[in-house]
C-alpha cells in the first residue's frame, strides 16, 4: 500500500466520521485537549483531537511548551560549552546526545579518539542506552493501566546510572566527552560492577518479557494498534526502534558506525515485520537484551592506553561542514555542523530522533480511540526536550 | 436480642449506627492500609508509608487529615448541586450494600428474605452518583469517565447477577445467612467435614463474580473511568478534599463489602467448620472476625489483579461482558439447574 | 582552511562522483554545485526552482526514500559576535566600526544569504546526500516538498518561523514552537540573543582557574 492510499483510507476514514456525526447524530464533535498538563505525556506535550464519540477524527500535535531554542544558543558557545547543553535533549540518555556532536567536530578537525577511548565511549553509549529504554519497557505498561512494571523500571534503572555516575560524576548529565576522547578514564573494578548491574537489567527484561510483554491484555490493547508502514516510516523519517518495528533493517549503529566501535564485535539488529505499538515494544526490549550482551562484550576488549588525543587547549574548529549521525537511544540523532573556523560553531542543525517519529502522529492517530491515542504515544517513545530541543 | 442483653429500640438503633460505620469504614481503612500501602509497596519493590507510626500505621490519620484540610472546589461551571451531591450517592450506595451483609445469624443488620436480590439492587445506585459526578464536573474528561462507568457498570451488573444466580439455585434462597446455612449443612458427596462451600461446585460462578466485582469496583483491568493516563482521573478529576476522600472511601468500603458478599456467596460466610456448631452462641463473637478474615483473602485477589494487569479498552471490556461472561454464566445456570433436579 | 572549494582527500570517492555526474546530467544546469569528501559525503547545491524536482528525482530514481531533516542556514555573518565582543557595543562605545566579515557560504557554495538544505538517505545501500539550494534574496521563498515527503510538514514550519522562508505549497504554515504572535525569526543572524544581550558570557574563553593556579592562565598558551 501506498502512502497516498493509505493517506486517502484514513482521509476517507475522518470524512466519514465527520459525516456520521453530523447526519446521524446531529451533533458536533468533540475537541480534546491532552496535555500540555497531562498524566500521560512525559513532558508537556499537547495533542489536540477531534473526537467523534471516543474516535479520534483529527489529531494534532501542538509542540512548543519546551522550547529551548538550543540552535541559537549553540552558536555563542565554544565547542566544549555546546556539550553541557546538548545534553538536556534527551535527558533520559543524556551521553549519547554528546556523542555525535563530539564526532562532528572531530570530524571537522580530523582528530580521532584513541581506541581505549573510543571503547569506553561506546560502552557508556550503550548504557545510556539502556538506562533509556529500561524506562521505556516499565512506563509504556504504566500507561497502558500497569502500575507495577514502571516500579521496576525505575529500580533496576538505577544500576546502570550508578554505573553512569561511578564513571563520570553524573547521574543524569555526564558532559563527559571532549573533542579528542574523554575527561577520564575508567575507575578501577567498574568492569566488574558493571557486569553485575547487568545481569540484574537482564533479570529485568524476562520479567517484563512475562510480566508485560506476555499479558494478554497487553497484546490485546497494542497488537494491530497504531500500525506504521515501512514506506511511511521512511517518509516521516522514523528513526530507532519506530522504524525497526516496521520491518526496515537500519541500523546506523552496524551501518555507520563512525567513531564508535559496535564493528568490533557481534550483535544482531532486531526489526519486527508489524509496525504496531506492538511490535515496537518488542523490537526495545529485544534490544535493550542487545544492549547488554555488546556492553558484556566490550568490557571483554577493552584496549590499553590513553583516553584522550593530542588536540589544542583552546578547541577552533577548521571551517567546514559535517554531519554524523549515531543510533541513539530514540532513534537517529545527528548534528549538522557548519563552522568557519571560529571558536564557536556558525551554525548547528540538531536532528533529533523525537521531532521526526511525533510528526507521523497526525497520520497515524487518525480513525484510533482515545486510549489507543495514549498507546500510541506511548510505542513512539518520545522525550519533549527531544522534540522541542 | 444481642448476646443475651434486651436493649430497648434507640439504644438497639445507636448501636446499629455505629457498627453499620465500623462496618464500612473498618474494612476499607484496613484495606487500604494492608494493601494499597503495604503489599503493593511490596510487590512493587517499596516500602510504603513508613514514618507516620510503626510502619506507617498511622499514615491513614494522616491521609484522612490531609483530606480534610484541602479546599472544597467546586468547578464555576459546574452544576454545583449535583456536584457536591454525587459523592454522596455513592456512600449511600455502599451502606445500603452493607445492610444484608450478616456477621452471623444474630449480627446482622437487616435479615431480609431477598438479601442478595437487595445487595444487587442497590449496588448499582453507585452507578448514578457517578454519573452525576462526571455530567456536573463540567470537565470532558469528567464527562467521559462518567460515560465509560455508566457503560461499564451496566455491563458487568449482568454477570454478576448471572453468576449468583448459580448459587441461589443451590441454595434454595435468596437470604444471605440461608446461603451460609446451606453451605455449612451441604455435603460433598455424602462428606459433611466442611460443609459445602460453593467455591467448590460454584467456581466458575466464583470466577465470574470475581471478574465483575472488579469491574464494578473499576479497579484495573476495568478502571477505564478512572484511566489515569487517559482521562487525568476520569470522573474524579475535578473532585478534591472531603469530595474525593468520600469517593475514596466509598471505592474501598464497596472493594471491602463485595468481598464480604463473595465470603457469604461462596466460602461459606462466617462458618468456620470443625471448631463451633452452625447454632452456636460463639459466632456471634468470631463471626464477624471470621468474615474479615475471609474478606482480605477475597480483596487481596482484587488488588493483585489490579496492580499486575494493563488496562482494557473500552471496547474490549464490553466483549468481555457480553461475549464471554454473559455466554459462560448461562450456560453455568444451566448446568447447575440441571445438577440440582439430578442430585 | 576558509577555502572551502578545494577538494583534497585522502582518496578519490568513485561512486561520488559517478553519482555528481548522473545528477549533473539528469538536473542538468540546475545543478549548480557539488562536494565530495571521499568516502564519507556528498552535498549537491540545485536551483531553487528545481528543489521540489530534485526531491522527487532522488526519491524515484536513486532510492532516497527516507527524509532526514531539513532546515536552513543564514550566512550572513552575525553583527552580534559572541555578543560579550559585540561589534554593535564597541560602536557604541566610540570604536571605529571594522568593515563588515564577508558573507563566506559553506560546501557546494552559494549566492544569497539563506540556504535551504535538506538530507535524505538511501537505507538499503547506506549512503545519504545533502541537497541545498540559494532562496532569493527579494522573496524568500522556495517550493514545499510535502508532495514529495509528507514528513516535511513540520520541518518546513520549524524553517518558515525561525527564519522567515516561505515555502510555497505549504498546506499548513502556522508557527510550530513559537507563540503565534511571535514576531521575528530567532535564528537569522541579525536576530539578537536577548539572554546574552542583558548577562554577558563570563569570559571568551572557558578556561577556569584552579584552586592551586596563582593566575588565570594565558588564552592562548597552546593554541
Amino acid at each position: 500500500m501506498t502512502i497516498t492510499d493509505r493517506q486517502q483510507l484514513a482521509y476517507i476514514a475522518g470524512q466519514a466520521a465527520d459525516a456520521r456525526l453530523n447526519l446521524e447524530l446531529e451533533t458536533e464533535g468533540m475537541v480534546l485537549n491532552i496535555g500540555p498538563q497531562h498524566p500521560a505525556t512525559h513532558g508537556t506535550l499537547r495533542v489536540i483531537v477531534r473526537l467523534d464519540g471516543e474516535q479520534v477524527v483529527a489529531a494534532e500535535p501542538v509542540m512548543g511548551y519546551m522550547h529551548r531554542g538550543y540552535e541559537k544558543l549553540t552558536e555563542v558557545r565554544t565547542y566544549p560549552q555546546v556539550t553541557t547543553l546538548i545534553n538536556r535533549i534527551d535527558w533520559l540518555g543524556s551521553f549519547a546526545n554528546e556523542v555525535p556532536f563530539i564526532l562532528a567536530a572531530e570530524k571537522l578537525m580530523e582528530v580521532e579518539a584513541p581506541p581505549r577511548a573510543q571503547w569506553i565511549r561506546t560502552i557508556l553509549f550503550e548504557l545510556s542506552r539502556i538506562a533509556n529504554i529500561t524506562l521505556f519497557l516499565g512506563d509504556m505498561a504504566a500507561q497502558l493501566g500497569a502500575l507495577t512494571p514502571v516500579f521496576y523500571a525505575f529500580r533496576d534503572r538505577e544500576y546502570i546510572l550508578n554505573q553512569i555516575e561511578a564513571v563520570t560524576g553524573g547521574r543524569f548529565h555526564p558532559n563527559f566527552d571532549r573533542i579528542g576522547g574523554l575527561k577520564d578514564d575508567l575507575p578501577k573494578g567498574w568492569g566488574e560492577e558493571t557486569k553485575g548491574a547487568l545481569r540484574k537489567l537482564s533479570e529485568f527484561c524476562d520479567i517484563m518479557e512475562n510480566l508485560v510483554l506476555g499479558n494478554e491484555i497487553f497484546a490485546a490493547r497494542t497488537r494491530g494498534i497504531g500500525v506504521i508502514p515501512a514506506d511511511v516510516a521512511q517518509a516521516y523519517g522514523l528513526s530507532g526502534a519506530n522504524l525497526r518495528a516496521s520491518g526496515v533493517d537500519f541500523d546506523l549503529r552496524r551501518d555507520n558506525p563512525v567513531g564508535l566501535v559496535y564493528d568490533k564485535v557481534d550483535w544482531k539488529v532486531w526489526t519486527h515485520p508489524d509496525g504496531d505499538s506492538f511490535a515496537r515494544y518488542w523490537v526495545r526490549l529485544q534490544e535493550t537484551r542487545e544492549a547488554i550482551a555488546i556492553v558484556e562484550k566490550l568490557l571483554d576488549g577493552i584496549p590499553a592506553g590513553p583516553v584522550m588525543a593530542k588536540v589544542p587547549r583552546i578547541i577552533k574548529v577548521p571551517a567546514g561542514e559535517a554531519w554524523v549521525e549515531t543510533e541513539n537511544p530514540l532513534g537517529a540523532m545527528g548534528y549538522y555542523i557548519v563552522s568557519k573556523g571560529d571558536l564557536t560553531p556558525f551554525r548547528v542543525k540538531i536532528r533529533s530522533a523525537s521531532f521526526n517519529n511525533v510528526a507521523v502522529a497526525p497520520w497515524v492517530l487518525r480513525g484510533v480511540y482515545v486510549p489507543d491515542v495514549i498507546t500510541i504515544l506511548a510505542s513512539l517513545y518520545f522525550i519533549l526536550g527531544d522534540i522541542d530541543r | 436480642m444481642i448476646l443475651g442483653v434486651e436493649l430497648a429500640y434507640w439504644q438497639v438503633t445507636i448501636l446499629k449506627i455505629v457498627l453499620g460505620m465500623t462496618a464500612v469504614l473498618l474494612p476499607a481503612g484496613t484495606l487500604v492500609y494492608a494493601y494499597l500501602f503495604k503489599a503493593v509497596s511490596f510487590m512493587q519493590s517499596r516500602l510504603g508509608p513508613m514514618e507516620a507510626g510503626p510502619y506507617g500505621s498511622m499514615q491513614l490519620l494522616a491521609e484522612v487529615g490531609k483530606f480534610l484540610q484541602k479546599e472544597d472546589i467546586v468547578p464555576t461551571k459546574a452544576d454545583r448541586l449535583l456536584f457536591k451531591l454525587a459523592p454522596y450517592v455513592v456512600l449511600v450506595s455502599t451502606f445500603l450494600l452493607v445492610l444484608v451483609v450478616p456477621f452471623s445469624v444474630d449480627d446482622t443488620f437487616l435479615n431480609l428474605d431477598t438479601g442478595i436480590y437487595f445487595a444487587m439492587a442497590v449496588s448499582s445506585v453507585s452507578v448514578i452518583g457517578i454519573l452525576m459526578a462526571g455530567w456536573a464536573s463540567a470537565n470532558k474528561y469528567s464527562l467521559m469517565g462518567g460515560i465509560r462507568a455508566a457503560g461499564q457498570l451496566i455491563a458487568y451488573e449482568l454477570p454478576m447477577i448471572l453468576a449468583i444466580v448459580g448459587v441461589v439455585i443451590q441454595a434454595g434462597t435468596l437470604n444471605m445467612n440461608g446461603i451460609v446455612s446451606a453451605q455449612w449443612h451441604g455435603e460433598i458427596f455424602g462428606w459433611g467435614g466442611i460443609g459445602n462451600p460453593y467455591i467448590l461446585t460454584q467456581f466458575v460462578g466464583f470466577f465470574i463474580f470475581l471478574i465483575a466485582v472488579q469491574a464494578e469496583l473499576t479497579q484495573t483491568p476495568f478502571d477505564m473511568p478512572i484511566a489515569e493516563s487517559e482521562l487525568v482521573a476520569g470522573y474524579l478529576t475535578e473532585y478534591s478534599g472531603l469530595r474525593f476522600l468520600l469517593f475514596f472511601i466509598g471505592e474501598f468500603a464497596t472493594m471491602g463489602i463485595f468481598s464480604l458478599i463473595a465470603s457469604v456467596l461462596f466460602l461459606g460466610g462466617w462458618t468456620i467448620p470443625w471448631f463451633f456448631d452452625f447454632d452456636s452462641n460463639a459466632y456471634n463473637v468470631i463471626g464477624p472476625l471470621v468474615m474479615m478474615g475471609k474478606m482480605m483473602i477475597v480483596a487481596f485477589l482484587v488488588v493483585w489483579a489490579r496492580f499486575s494487569f494493563p488496562r482494557f479498552r473500552e471496547d474490549q471490556l464490553q466483549r468481555l461482558a457480553w461475549k464471554f461472561l454473559i455466554p459462560i454464566s448461562l450456560i453455568n445456570i444451566a448446568a447447575t439447574a440441571v445438577l440440582k433436579v439430578v442430585f | 582552511m576558509s577555502s572551502t572549494e578545494v577538494e583534497v582527500g585522502p582518496a578519490v570517492d568513485e561512486q561520488r562522483t559517478a553519482l555528481v555526474a548522473t545528477l549533473s546530467t539528469k538536473l542538468g544546469s540546475a545543478l549548480v554545485g557539488s562536494h565530495i569528501r571521499p568516502g564519507d559525503d556528498l552535498w549537491i547545491r540545485v536551483t531553487v526552482d528545481a528543489w521540489a524536482d530534485t526531491f522527487r528525482m532522488l526519491r524515484d530514481a536513486h532510492g532516497l526514500k527516507f527524509f532526514n531533516w531539513l532546515s536552513a542556514i543564514d550566512w550572513m555573518p552575525s553583527p552580534f559576535g559572541r555578543d560579550m565582543d559585540a561589534e554593535v557595543d564597541s560602536i557604541l562605545q566610540g570604536k571605529v566600526a571594522k568593515a563588515p566579515e564577508p558573507t563566506v557560504t559553506g560546501y557546494a557554495g552559494g549566492d544569497t544569504r539563506f540556504q535551504v538544505l535538506g538530507r535524505l538517505h538511501n537505507l538499503a545501500d547506506r549512503w545519504g546526500i545533502t541537497i541545498k539550494a540559494d532562496i532569493p534574496d527579494d522573496t524568500l521563498t522556495v517550493p514545499s516538498i510535502i508532495s514529495v515527503f509528507v514528513g516535511a510538514n513540520w520541518h518546513e514550519r520549524e524553517v518558515a518561523e525561525m527564519y522567515g522562508i516561505d515555502f510555497a505549497g505549504h498546506p499548513d504554515q502556522r508557527k510550530l514552537y513559537l507563540p503565534t504572535g511571535f514576531e521575528g525569526y530567532p535564528l537569522r543572524k541579525d536576530f539578537p540573543l536577548l539572554a546574552r544581550r542583558i548577562k554577558p558570557w563570563p569570559g571568551i574563553v572557558d578556561v577556569e582557574q584552579m584552586p592551586g593556579d596563582d593566575e588565570p592562565e594565558e588564552a592562548a598558551a597552546e593554541d
